[in-house]
């Protein structure tokens, strides 16, 4: 396909937006897929991604348009993820394209999400196409969203391209529009072969997929490659493109997107950002923008029947196979045994990999609460990294304490920024700027510590919000700050699980809520269980649950026997998620549950 | 023997009963000929240790009817000597020709349905009789020459206070009876009583239970009572026989709607309807609707699982020594409730008796 034919783009939304119907409609109008074979959202591929409606992976299909003059053109699709978790994923799969469309939905307006990955494409260099979607909602407002649109990409409101993937109206002067304002690929045909790996994932039949973006050169079935930023030499085995199914072509030119398989099982091995390249006549310089992602948030993971230990490392191994920015490693606690210190993206990373585990590795798993990475800066000069608040050293041979702090952007309907302005300013927030999007949304600036956000900062935004409001986050910087270990004792032995770090001024009502909170969830036992609240060796709380004094039936007779017995073994099961603590039974529930105490 | 018959449903009760004042009428001397019937179909059990009719209310069938039925099960299995013959009775149909009929036909026991003797808790509980009848039943029953005289008691229902229960307490020892049986008040599924707390009337509280069990264990040990089951106390020479045998995991033979039976390790179930039981019988069968085969392990898994009821517990079988040894079995017994001694597991807090089980049968399921 000539170059000057192809166009390469990616369609950035928030969730729910509708990016998924859109690119539906189009595969359906450039007669890709029969409509008969059309299923709803096809390029989601998993269950749980179709479940809630999101994109986690991203994925890219190509479509052959034809103009209404007759001239062919080559679309390459290239879905993202819409959340801020995986926004080095995103900026990946941008630097593949030419071109974005922006798709913002007629009756919510702009995002914060959008906003962010907006100002990523235009960052990268990109094209952007503003589309306003969901036209045909009786709540759509397209002129007041175009105005917003056009005040973040400038030009007019007559660059807006207004559609509804629903009906299909619009789409094809959308398809037009790719044509006439996205730019072709450049690249060099004769230059070295220099290919971007914007996302992988593994197949269990064919072993680690990668898709890719081929810029210089061209990339042919049989071909010795190497990655460049980890070296791996490789055979190319097959290539071709999706449709989305995989149809094999043998070849991808400069320009093109498809997909490479090299029969490799480790996905470590062809990591998103890098650059596939000849082993012979190598290029020299590596295409830019390659990392390695960093975990945001930490969290122990814990199976609950200690026996299960094997199984949860397997099952972590397996979904590592689809996610190189899974990181583990094994952990032991003293209440709650062996498991594993995990390290994710963000909550929504967190959030999907333990459903995964539960559900499809049919586990049952106690989760600590999600924590930050924090530096301990050692009385004797040495500086300690600390994922576990348990790992956190003693008191007195600490100088200071640095937690990560994030850039925080809050767009929210303008009746709100009281509300929204008290929460942050509670949890520690440094107010940046402030922009009106319209005269109804404005867009907040905020430095925060990352701690403040992975309890439940976003449910309590919207909470504030009536759900009007959208976040996004990234890194900052390291600060110090005062900072304290606040321990949980019950029955006056200390549960390092429940171990946090929190600012020295929120220690004494954290503790108070927390036990409150656990007395609450604790069920009672065999003898009284003090629970206690502490800084070191200072008790700050303390609530109690008493002895269980009734725990019987009154009456048995012979027909009672069996149903007694089922109803007995029926209880038991049902106490199941319990876990020992010393010789405390404490739920599972406890340990998520007693950390979510709202403040309101 | 099952009797089912009852003036109407107690609004806490879910046993298979038919309730006169609704269910269609069912002519009591059918269902008694359906009973001799059945008892004709029971295969050779040999000598009966113990009779009961229990109920709904036995004292609703006349005494030539209880008595036919006494002769029938005399004449069928033969009868050990002693042998224990006993009834449920509520205050309200006491006469003393009933008392006397009942000795005549060979009745040693009398359970009377007290429940309470404040009139406020007998109303929340829906019976009718009044307080002064139960004294005179017990009275009438002795006059009668029965030997065994015991009183059932409920504690616990939300509208009886603690002076209630006291008064309750000291009322049904002055009677002086032989047995006393108290029955914390329990919420089953179903009743008028589930569905009133559903709705927001207060629930029975558990400590507040626990408080009265204690009450009543501190008076009637000074009088002289042996608390043998949880709920079960009598003076010495006045335990109850057949309730004995589903707690020493004994067999027994069962007629009636809803009857339980457990012989040769197989536990049968009666028909619950009246209709169903009469028509099997017509058809010359034996009216079981259900039936449950108990493996070696099963029969010592129940055996233990009652055993522990009783203030003497359980033989140290392997499977009661194996849950004694576990995790669970351990933290009771040093806390306690559990206790080994003489070669038998005791529970020593009989209000935490589900809790031990819980964990036996929890146990016992994974490897005894």
């Amino acid at each position: 396909m000539d170059q000057s034919r192809i166009r390469n783009f990616s369609i950035i939304a928030h969730i729910d937006h509708g990016k998924s119907t859109l690119a539906d409609r189009l595969l359906e109008r450039s007669g890709t897929i029969s409509k008969r074979d059309m299923r709803a959202q096809m390029l989601d591929e998993m269950d749980l991604e179709r479940e809630r409606g999101i994109t986690i992976k991203a994925n890219a299909v190509r479509i052959d348009y034809s103009s209404p003059d007759g001239t062919e053109y080559e679309f390459n699709i290239i879905d993202t993820p819409g959340h801020v978790d995986f926004s080095y994923e995103v900026s990946r799969s941008l630097e593949a394209c030419e071109g974005a469309l922006l798709l913002v939905d007629a009756s919510q307006g702009v995002e914060a999400q959008t906003l962010a990955n907006a100002y990523l494409a235009i960052e990268s260099g990109l094209d952007v196409i503003p589309v306003v979607n969901k036209i045909d909602l009786p709540s759509a407002d397209p002129n007041r969203v175009a105005e917003e649109l056009v005040g973040i990409l400038g030009g007019t409101t007559d660059d807006v391209v207004y559609v509804s993937a629903k009906s299909g109206e619009g789409i094809s002067e959308l398809l037009e529009t790719v044509v006439s304002r996205l730019p072709e690929p450049d690249g060099s045909t004769s230059a070295p072969l220099r290919a971007l790996v914007f996302d992988s994932y593994y197949d269990s039949y064919r072993g680690v997929i990668a898709l890719v973006r081929v810029v210089d050169g061209s990339l042919k079935e049989g071909d010795r490659i190497r990655l460049m930023a980890n070296g791996a030499e490789l055979t190319a085995d097959e290539i071709g493109v999706r449709r989305p199914s995989l149809e094999r072509t043998g070849r991808l030119g400069s320009g093109e997107v498809g997909y490479l398989i090299t029969g490799v099982k480790n996905i470590d091995l062809i990591r998103v950002g890098d650059t596939v390249t000849h082993v012979a006549e190598s290029a020299t310089e590596a295409l830019a923008g390659y990392a390695v992602p960093k975990p945001m948030v930490f969290s122990g993971l814990f199976p609950t029947d200690g026996d299960d230990f094997e199984k949860l490392r397997e099952a972590l191994d397996k979904l590592s196979l689809n996610d190189s920015s899974l990181l583990y490693q094994a952990e032991t606690s003293k209440a709650l045994g062996f498991g594993f210190r995990t390290g994710f993206l963000g909550l929504l990373h967190m959030e999907i990999v333990r459903e995964r585990l539960e559900r499809e590795y049919d586990l049952d798993l106690v989760a600590t609460a999600p924590s930050v990475e924090y530096r301990a800066n050692l009385t004797d000069g040495s500086v300690v990294s600390v994922q576990s608040p348990q790992d956190l050293p003693n008191a007195g041979d600490i100088s200071s304490i640095e937690e990560p702090y994030v850039k925080v952007m809050i767009i929210t309907p303008s009746q709100y920024i009281g509300t929204v302005m008290d929460l942050v300013q509670g949890k520690r927030g440094e107010m940046g700027e402030m922009n009106y999007l319209s005269t109804e949304r404005v867009e907040l600036h905020y430095l925060m510590p990352l701690a403040e956000i992975v309890f439940d900062f976003f449910d309590m935004l919207k909470s504030r919000t009536r759900g009007y409001a959208s976040l996004d986050y990234e890194p900052h910087d390291y600060r110090t700050s005062d900072l304290v270990r606040v321990d949980i004792l019950l029955n006056s032995q200390p549960v390092d699980a429940f171990s946090t770090i929190v600012h020295k001024d929120k220690a004494y009502t954290y503790g108070k809520a927390m036990v409150h909170k656990l007395r609450e969830l604790i069920p009672r036992q065999l003898f009284d269980v003090p629970i206690q609240a502490a800084i070191g060796s200072r008790i700050i709380a303390r609530e109690t649950v008493k002895a269980k004094r009734k725990d019987v039936t009154a009456k048995c007779y012979g027909g009672d026997i069996t149903r007694k017995r089922k109803l007995l073994e029926r209880q038991k099961e049902g106490k199941k998620r319990m876990k020992m603590v010393g010789s405390v039974e404490v739920p599972q529930e406890a340990f998520v549950a007693a950390l979510k105490i709202s403040e309101d | 023997m099952h009797v089912p018959f009852c003036l109407r449903r107690c609004p806490y009760c879910d046993f298979t009963i038919v309730d006169e004042s609704k269910d269609g009428a069912v002519d009591h001397a059918v269902y008694v000929d359906g009973v001799i019937r059945e008892i004709a179909l029971e295969p050779d059990f040999g000598s009966l240790d113990a009779v009961n009719f229990g109920g709904g209310t036995p004292s609703r069938l006349t005494v030539s009817q209880l008595g036919a039925i006494v002769e029938v099960l005399e004449d069928r299995f033969g009868f050990a000597d002693p042998v224990e013959i006993s009834l449920e009775v509520n205050p309200e149909d006491w006469s003393d020709e009933f008392g006397f009929g009942l000795a005549e036909a060979g009745f040693t026991r009398v359970s009377v349905g007290a429940q309470s003797f404040d009139p406020v808790v007998l109303g929340a509980l829906g019976r009718v009789h009044s307080p002064e009848m139960i004294a005179s039943t017990v009275a009438g029953a002795r006059k009668a020459g029965i030997r065994s005289v015991g009183l059932d008691l409920i504690f616990g229902h939300p509208a009886e206070s603690s002076q209630s229960w006291a008064s309750t307490v000291l009322s049904a020892l002055e009677v002086q009876p032989d047995h006393i049986s108290t029955y914390s008040l329990t919420v089953e599924h179903g009743t008028q009583l589930s569905r009133e707390i559903a709705a927001g009337a207060p629930a029975p509280d558990d400590d507040v239970q626990a408080d009265r069990y204690e009450v009543f264990e501190q008076a009637a040990a000074k009088e002289g009572f042996i608390r043998y089951e949880i709920s079960n106390h009598a003076r010495l020479g006045h335990v109850c026989v057949y309730n004995l045998a589903t707690w020493a995991h004994a067999e027994y033979v069962a007629f009636g709607i809803g009857a339980h039976g457990h012989r040769l390790g197989v536990r049968t179930r009666n028909h619950k309807r009246v209709d169903r039981y009469l028509d099997a019988l017509d058809r010359g069968e034996q009216p079981i609707v259900a039936h449950e085969l108990l493996s070696a392990h099963d029969q010592e898994r129940d055996a233990l699982m009652v055993g522990l009821r009783l203030a003497a517990g359980t033989p140290m079988t392997d499977m009661a020594t194996r849950f004694a040894d576990s995790g669970p079995g351990r933290r009771f017994l040093d806390a306690g409730i559990l206790e080994v001694s003489s070669g038998r597991l005791r529970v020593m807090v009989p209000m935490m008796t589900d809790a031990v089980l819980r964990e036996a049968l929890s146990v016992c399921k994974s490897g005894c």
